[in-house]
């Protein structure tokens, strides 16, 4: 099938962006890389009346550094991040996230922010934003835009809480200070690069003797929205992450989700999973952290 | 604006620059096969068969449209050879080693083996298998398609060549 017809303006600044989005309302979409607007398109799940195509916005694509804070533009694309010879250093989890988003073909046109907006609650960039406390910067017309934090962004499958006179510009991530982290990303699909049955992550820091000092977790395909669990990663915090105990935390974790039973998998195996992934990610993680600490020193 | 405008876009493919008037709606695989006649780019949801390098990059074309394409440039299969009536190396090989049968899946490997090697001139099998994940094959189960590549890409009599 193809996409209903509509209008197409390819905006050549972010305020004339916004200025049709505030006169469009609903009618319009916002047009980044495309790779899940243009396939519900085709399907006809949307038929917006304009598209306003933002992919070739320069104030979208900034990556901006500083020692706490990494400042991604919402137009970079994914596989300009995979490139990024300093993102392994300050965003690891992000790193690993991205080797699971699509294939070559989709990351090369799709975006950061085009992902965390679309907010499927399988997808791969939205549940690290979530485990790393990751701030939106969301703008509007005549408005002095607003930042919204990624627990509170996900609303449900496919929504966030961006406006339909909104668009999101740059993501925030915080950078872990000091030394001793890692992460890892793990995930089951029926095949490579198909969004997942169920996902997880986790960013650990630990110290020389191995005690974990800092560490985030989530999961991913087994709710309506990415889940992270702050409380559980707290309680972790000034202990050695062991088989056992990342066992515990990830049995406990899974408990607290609600997964779809759908064609692909029913709600019990994928509660099955996202133990079993947990546990994986978290020993990974761990191990990641303690290497890392090994070679720091 | 009324629906079926058409817009102007001007897409330099395999080297030419193509005018045309398209609806928006227009995706750029159609574009590529109706308005240029280039059906070696194929059709296939979740296949990669659509596959084509813009502005260097492997994407899949269905997967826009033709107006996001405009003043960027596009290779389909049809401009991977050199010349007219000759191979590029990895089309060679694809020969050599028998990395189609049907060849529905061959234009989007091509693409996607293409891109590869321009980033990584000398791949692993890990690098090559990645870098065709995105592309299903029904007939060699992939294997010949690796050879193929290796066999393109092997450093020569110890010259990287």
């Amino acid at each position: 099938m193809k996409a209903a017809a509509f209008d197409y303006v390819r905006a050549e600044s972010l305020p004339q962006s916004l200025e049709l989005l505030a006169q469009h309302g609903g009618d319009a979409k916002l047009l980044a890389g495309g790779q899940s607007l243009v396939p519900m398109m085709a399907m006809r799940l949307l038929r917006p009346a304009l598209l306003v195509d933002i992919h070739r916005l320069v104030e979208l694509k900034a990556i901006r550094r500083d020692a706490k804070t990494v400042t991604i533009g919402a137009g970079v694309r994914q596989r300009t991040l995979e490139d990024d010879a300093e993102l392994p250093a300050q965003l690891p989890l992000v790193v690993k996230a991205l080797r699971w988003v699509g294939h070559a073909q989709t990351r090369n046109r799709g975006t950061l922010g085009g992902s965390l907006v679309h907010a499927d609650p399988s997808a791969e960039l939205p549940l690290a934003a979530l485990v790393l406390d990751a701030t939106l910067r969301l703008s509007s017309h005549g408005g002095s835009g607003r930042s919204v934090k990624t627990a509170e962004f996900f609303l449900g499958p496919m929504l966030s809480a961006t406006a339909e006179t909104e668009c999101l510009t740059a993501i925030e991530w915080p950078v872990w200070q000091g030394k001793g982290v890692g992460a890892a990303f793990d995930e089951v699909a029926i095949r490579h690069g198909d969004f997942a049955l169920a996902s997880a992550c986790a960013q650990a820091q630990v110290d020389g003797g191995g005690i974990c000092r800092r560490l985030s977790f989530g999961a991913g395909g087994v709710d309506g929205v990415p889940r992270a669990f702050p409380q559980i990663a707290q309680g972790l915090v000034g202990k050695r992450l062991e088989q056992g105990i990342a066992r515990d935390a990830a049995v406990q974790a899974a408990k607290t989700c609600d997964p779809g039973n759908d064609p692909h998998a029913s709600a019990e195996y994928r509660r099955h999973l996202a133990t079993v992934l947990i546990e994986r990610v978290l020993l990974e993680a761990a191990q990641s952290a303690a290497d890392s600490a090994r070679s720091a020193t | 604006m009324s629906k079926d405008k058409l817009m102007k876009i001007a897409v330099k493919v395999n080297g030419v620059l193509r005018e045309a008037q398209v609806e928006p709606r227009t995706t750029l695989v159609d574009f590529l096969r109706d308005t240029l006649l280039l059906t070696g780019t194929h059709i296939g949801c979740e296949h990669g068969v659509c596959s084509v390098l813009l502005d260097g990059d492997p994407v899949r074309s269905c997967c826009m449209f033709a107006v996001q394409a405009d003043a960027l440039s596009v290779t389909t299969v049809e401009g991977l050879a050199p010349e007219r009536g000759q191979l590029s190396k990895i089309q060679d090989a694809f020969c050599e080693k028998h990395a189609l049968q049907c060849g529905y899946c061959t234009p989007g490997m091509l693409i996607a083996c293409h891109a590869l090697v321009a980033r990584n001139p000398h791949p692993d099998e890990a690098a090559i298998r990645e870098a065709i994940s995105g592309n299903l094959c029904r007939c060699t189960g992939y294997q010949q398609i690796v050879d193929a590549v290796k066999h393109a890409t092997a450093p020569k009599d110890g010259s990287h060549g």
